[in-house]
């Protein structure tokens, strides 16, 4: 009895299953026997590989999340996606200019956004989707690098929208359009990475290598950190 | 005084020539359009099917975004813009089952829109309010024998609850380049469609239809026909290149938008205009007038 009280009973993929109280549905998965290959990562919520769609207990809604991450309730059904086929268009982003033109014609599909919403409801990372998509609709590539920055491309907002954009890639477009042609230029990196190419810090990466593990770590933490 | 402004996203791109000098002109005013942050494209044209109510969603999240700005004004330049925001309140107020069914799609915003809380203003409607006596006092550069022809289309006069004037024989623009010391000219095609998307999938009405507006303004003298629509803008500008390639004699006419002309009429400096966007160059005949 006491150990009824602490599980919960959940249906995955079709099949029911009892489950720890607590257990993050990727937990709940190992411990109904699943071995996961596809649709797993990092287990820290950063990477994005364990999009997953669940229902809760006496809810109509379908809802999205990262498997690592969300707690299962009791009465979930839950089905693992073990990955979103989604269309990836590939570009030379050295041949692209950072403006409208190129958003129409990578991704087309941009422009039927009807701002529904959907994919920001879908978003596990808070992130305000539908906003980005619109700057790109817009032209804005800045503010779509911006409000796209937090993405961990597990594809939920792609899965759920109804005008069929990729947002997640389209998002990426824009930031590496932000990265290549739209950022102010740091000096100070282009002075460090000659430095580095120089072989300036040769020598310290050698004596780093070359120390017990205890001595490194005693170094990390006493470093100092020098802001300029 | 500042006012919330809708830009729409043709202003952005193909039509900074109308957004470029629009401003600037407010400017001198002391107008100060203050841009909505993180506006929604309206949708471009008000959908007319039956189960439009997804359509309805991104102009009704603009109107929200106003009405959260606290400055409920909502300046629009583009007539389709205009058009779709002003249809979009008079259809939420309408029917109160599906303003219900658009509340409860937007549950997860927690917003709420009755339509009373924005007004959409279109700036010809501002600058009639502001006046033709202080529209005069700004002005710089005297003009003779400018003819200019002022092009409505459908948007800002169609249907009926939305007009900015008379849908039949509207003045207002006339009204204000007048006070700005132009003198229009009458043309019987001014409230004709454009044919508007049909560029999109059968030029040929476009074209069919751009020959009557362009040969009519022509025959009435006009040195440029002036509009607020940058579909309008496409359709009568660049068409007229296709126009051209099949008939000689076709003649062609430089579009701008109204803005435009009172900016370099204002001293504004002209390289607000973005020449290039244009088709027809209007740069000769402006500078033949003594505006360039
Ligand atoms: S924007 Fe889309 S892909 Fe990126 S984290 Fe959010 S839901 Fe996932
Ligand atoms: S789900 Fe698709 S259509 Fe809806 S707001 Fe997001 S990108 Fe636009």
């Amino acid at each position: 009895m006491t150990e009824n009280r602490m599980m919960v009973r959940v249906q995955i993929m079709g099949e029911s299953y009892e489950v720890p109280e607590g257990s993050t549905i990727i937990m709940a998965m190992e411990y109904a026997g699943y071995q996961l290959k596809r649709g797993i990562g990092c287990r820290e919520g950063f990477c994005g590989a364990c999009a997953t769609l669940y229902r809760e207990k006496n809810d109509y809604k379908i809802k999205g999340g990262l498997a690592c991450q969300t707690v299962v309730t009791d009465g979930m059904v839950i089905a693992q996606i073990p990955f979103v086929p989604a269309e990836k268009p590939v570009y030379n982003i050295t041949e692209l200019t950072p403006d409208i033109d190129t958003i129409k014609a990578i991704f087309p599909t941009v422009f039927r956004c009807v701002a529904c919403n959907t994919c920001t409801k879908a978003c596990p990372q808070d992130m305000e989707v539908m906003d980005y998509i619109q700057a790109l609709k817009r032209g804005n590539i800045e503010r779509a690098a911006d409000l796209s920055f937090d993405c961990i491309r597990c594809g939920l907002c792609a899965l759920r929208c109804p005008a069929e954009i990729v947002q997640y890639h389209a998002g990426t477009l824009a930031r590496r359009l932000y990265g290549r042609y739209l950022a102010k230029k740091s000096p100070e990196i282009e002075e460090r990475i000659k430095e580095v190419k120089e072989g300036a810090y040769d020598g310290e990466f050698e004596e780093l290598e070359s120390m017990s593990r205890e001595k490194l770590s005693e170094k990390y933490y006493s470093r100092e950190i020098k802001l300029k | 005084m500042e006012i919330s402004y809708f830009p729409g996203c043709t202003l952005k791109t193909n039509g900074r020539n109308f957004e470029g000098t629009a401003l600037p002109l407010l400017e001198l005013f002391d107008i100060h359009a203050k841009e909505l942050d993180d506006w929604y494209c309206c949708g471009v044209s008000f959908s007319q099917s039956a189960d439009n109510l997804m359509q309805q969603i991104a102009p009704i999240r603009t109107l929200v975004k106003a009405k959260e700005s606290g400055n409920t004004r909502l300046l629009t330049l583009c007539a389709m813009c205009y058009n779709t925001l002003q249809r979009a309140i008079f259809f939420i107020k309408s029917d109160e089952d599906k303003r219900d069914i658009i509340h409860d799609f937007m549950y997860r915003e927690g917003t709420k829109f009755y339509g009373d809380e924005v007004e959409v203003v279109h700036l010809l409607t501002l600058l009639k309010e502001i006046g033709s006596e202080e529209i005069k006092k700004r002005v710089k550069k005297k003009v003779d024998e400018f003819k200019i022809a002022p092009y409505y289309g459908c948007m800002l006069l169609r249907p009926k609850e939305v007009a900015i004037d008379s849908s039949n024989a509207p003045e207002i623009m006339e009204e204000i380049l007048e006070a700005a010391g132009c003198e229009t000219t009458y043309f019987p095609f001014k409230t004709e469609c454009c044919a508007s998307y049909q560029i999109v999938n059968n030029s040929e009405i476009v074209k069919a239809r751009t020959k009557k507006i362009v040969n009519s303004a022509v025959k009435n003298g006009a040195d440029v026909i002036v509009l607020s629509c940058p579909l309008c803008f496409y359709n009568l500008d660049e068409i007229q290149i296709e126009i051209k390639k099949e008939d000689k004699n076709f003649k062609t006419i430089p579009v701008l938008y109204f803005t435009q002309i009172l900016a370099l009429l204002m001293g504004i400096k002209s390289e607000v205009n973005n020449f290039s966007l244009h088709y027809i160059d209007p740069t000769p005949v402006l500078k033949r007038k003594g505006l360039l």
